[in-house]
């Protein structure tokens, strides 16, 4: 029944499902890798939760199936499937202690498994999450985090094939979320459990994925490892929701394999990476990260006047204006600063980029 | 306006107030305090009439309440998968159940059990092997049962659903998830949670019932409750052992009910706070 090392631990093949004349998830074609770290991420409303709940067994999909170890299990309930799920409000039982709640699944499991095999097991998931000596405790008595990891803890105490995390660290501040990433990126790696994390926050999802899942109204935009969409993403909509970058309107001039130029406005001519369905001819898009682009005060390139600069440690940032270009971000490392110096809201300067720095996208 | 509330207030409690005192007068008459006895606390309790009606709306009450919690859980957790227009229709009934006049219910109950007696008793009399010697349908416990729990149910479907909708639907997929049946499901999760609102509505419906006349006036037939026992005798004059036996049920009835408050609102505020 189980799979070898290289058959997908899950998949979903032309899942669908409709509530009512909403289509919350449109012909989803997805393979979930044994042992990786796959991230559904998309705008509100965009279907990630309902593909998560489909997986979970709590939605039957409209149409097309899903496979979790090379079953199929459209039809089995969610309390029959190896797939555990940590809910974006937790949902731990408030009627029970912490330790309760963490050997709740054990519990349920026939035969019963014997008692001190059960309390051997929520201590040690105690202490993978961090939080040993905090079972007795009501749920109630944990913080925001605390109670995020024990309904981790709940999770992981099951050794499910698959875990399903649902927005986990929505409700966290921003310090006590970097902290949880790490610990659940590290956690992930010692117990070689598969998980699906859906989220809304492009960094998160670039930090600690192997893979993303990029949606968009219910449907897969593109697929691939965290560089493979910050380097080569398939249109705008990609290029935007994965890191920050400049975007400039023009005319596909000509393409070469992979490679177009586009002209721009003012004639400014954008090199570069050619997205999927370019063509010459048409209108499309140039995208440049603010990283490519540097700033100088020696003439050639694009003259620039500095609007805005925010300084933000290792980096600043630079919001600056060109007459045919409209206003854009370029951001200095240090060392590029002590090259030309600090620019001041009203310096003028040239931005240039190299040839191939450009993405040239489609407009979708 | 504090004037009026305080007098409002004053007509609201003084006529109980006044009971309480006088149930304690160590004299005959109720008109003047003669100093202070519990001699007719005993003289209540000591009366077999008085026993005799307390066990009859004990065990009326006890019933009742049971019938009415079962029927009224089940009725609130089966409405949860209603919605829509059905929903309505269930809702309004619900309300009007709770909000018709004693009385109407009295005397509809007190029709319909007659009329359905008069029917079924020619029918038993006739399927009966021996002549003359069929069991009568008649009014009396059994039918003080049936009258309260009907009308305690609607408390308890409006008391435990509101409960139930304010449950957090996650922790039922929560259950399922971690893979209880959903079976296992109602009994480890769903339970507990309800299980303060279903307590609080037998109570409800305990006092409910114990505290009845005019329903029970109607459809108890031979049988007397303490109630009914309280007005008969009220008809010879007040004594102080009625302000006794009146005190006593008012004690009770405010226990429970404050009983019944305290677990709802204990059982309200043990969810989390995020
Ligand atoms: N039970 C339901 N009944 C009707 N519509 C639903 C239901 N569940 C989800 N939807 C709709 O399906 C679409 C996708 O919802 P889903 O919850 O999957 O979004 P999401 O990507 O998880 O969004 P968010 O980031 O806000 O959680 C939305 O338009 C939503 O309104
Ligand atoms: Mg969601």
């Amino acid at each position: 029944m189980t799979g070898n090392d290289d058959s997908p631990i899950a998949e979903l093949r032309g899942a669908t499902k409709r509530f009512g004349p909403v289509v919350a998830a449109r012909n989803l074609n997805l393979t979930i890798r044994r042992g990786e770290f796959l991230s559904f991420l998309g705008p509100s409303g965009c279907g990630k939760t309902t593909a998560l709940r489909m997986l979970a067994g709590f939605e039957t999909p409209s149409e097309g199936a899903i496979f979790l170890d090379g079953q199929q299990v459209n039809d089995l309930p969610a309390h029959r499937r190896p797939v555990n799920m940590v809910f974006q409000h937790y949902a731990l039982f408030p009627h029970l202690t912490v330790a309760e709640n963490i050997s709740y699944g054990l519990r349920q499991r026939r035969p019963k498994p014997p008692k001190a095999d059960v309390a051997a097991a929520v201590e040690r998931a105690l202490e993978t999450v961090r939080l040993p000596g905090f079972g007795a405790r009501r749920i109630w008595e944990m913080s925001g985090g605390q109670q995020q990891r024990v309904a981790l803890a709940r999770a992981i105490v099951n050794e499910p094939k698959l875990l399903l995390l649902d927005e986990p660290m929505a409700a966290l501040d921003k310090k006590l979320r970097h902290d949880m990433q790490i610990e659940l990126q590290t956690l992930q790696r010692q117990l070689g459990i598969t998980f699906i994390l859906v989220t809304h926050d492009q960094e998160e999802a670039l930090s600690m994925s192997d893979r993303i899942c990029i949606m968009r109204d219910g449907q897969i935009v593109q697929m691939g490892s965290p560089r493979d969409l910050y380097d080569r993403p398939k249109n705008r909509y990609v290029a935007d929701f994965v890191g920050k970058s400049n975007f400039f309107d023009g005319t596909v001039e000509s393409v070469a394999g992979d490679s177009a130029k586009m002209t721009g406005p003012g004639d400014v001519a954008f090199v570069g990476h050619a997205g999927e369905g370019v063509a010459p001819g048409q209108a499309a898009m140039a995208s440049v990260r603010p990283e490519q682009i540097s700033l100088s005060r020696g003439a050639g390139g694009v003259p620039v006047t500095v609007v805005n600069r925010i300084f933000l440690g290792e980096h600043t940032e630079y919001l600056v204006r060109n007459p045919d270009l409209g206003q854009f971000l370029i951001l200095a490392s240090r060392q590029a600063e002590a090259g030309e110096g600090n620019f001041e809201p009203g310096d003028t300067g040239y931005a240039t980029w190299r040839d191939g720095a450009a993405l040239i996208l489609n407009n979708d | 306006m504090r004037v009026y509330a305080l007098a409002v207030y004053l007509f609201l409690y003084i006529p109980i107030g006044v009971i309480a005192v006088f149930s304690f007068n160590a004299g005959r008459y109720a008109a003047q305090l003669q100093g202070f006895s519990t001699q007719w606390y005993g003289k209540a309790l000591a009366n077999p009439f008085v026993m005799e009606a307390l066990q009859t709306s004990a065990t009326v009450a006890a019933s009742s309440a049971l019938l009415a919690t079962i029927a009224g859980t089940l009725a609130a957790l089966a409405l949860q998968g209603v919605g829509g227009r059905p929903r309505m229709i269930f809702d309004a009934l619900l309300y009007i159940a709770v909000m018709v006049p004693g009385i109407v219910i009295g005397i509809s109950t007190l029709i319909a059990l007659v009329t359905l007696f008069d029917w079924l008793n020619p029918m038993i009399a006739s399927l009966w092997p021996v002549a003359g010697t069929a069991p009568q349908l008649h009014l009396g416990t059994g039918s003080l049962i049936a009258a309260h729990g009907l009308f305690a149910m609607a408390l308890v479907v409006i008391i435990v659903r509101a409960r139930v909708a304010g449950m957090d639907r996650s922790l039922i997929e929560a259950s399922a998830d971690l893979g209880a049946t959903p079976f296992g499901t109602f009994r480890q999760v769903t339970l507990p949670q309800i299980a303060p609102a279903i307590l609080a509505g037998f109570l409800l419906s305990f006092t409910f019932s114990f505290d009845d006349f005019i329903i029970a006036f109607f459809v108890a037939g031979s049988e007397t409750t303490l109630p009914i026992y309280v007005f008969s005798s009220i008809r010879r004059g007040v004594t102080p052992e009625i302000n006794a036996i009146g005190t006593m049920v008012l004690a009770v009835s405010l226990m429970v009910l404050i009983l019944a408050q305290t677990i709802l609102r204990r059982g309200g505020v043990r969810a989390p706070e995020e």
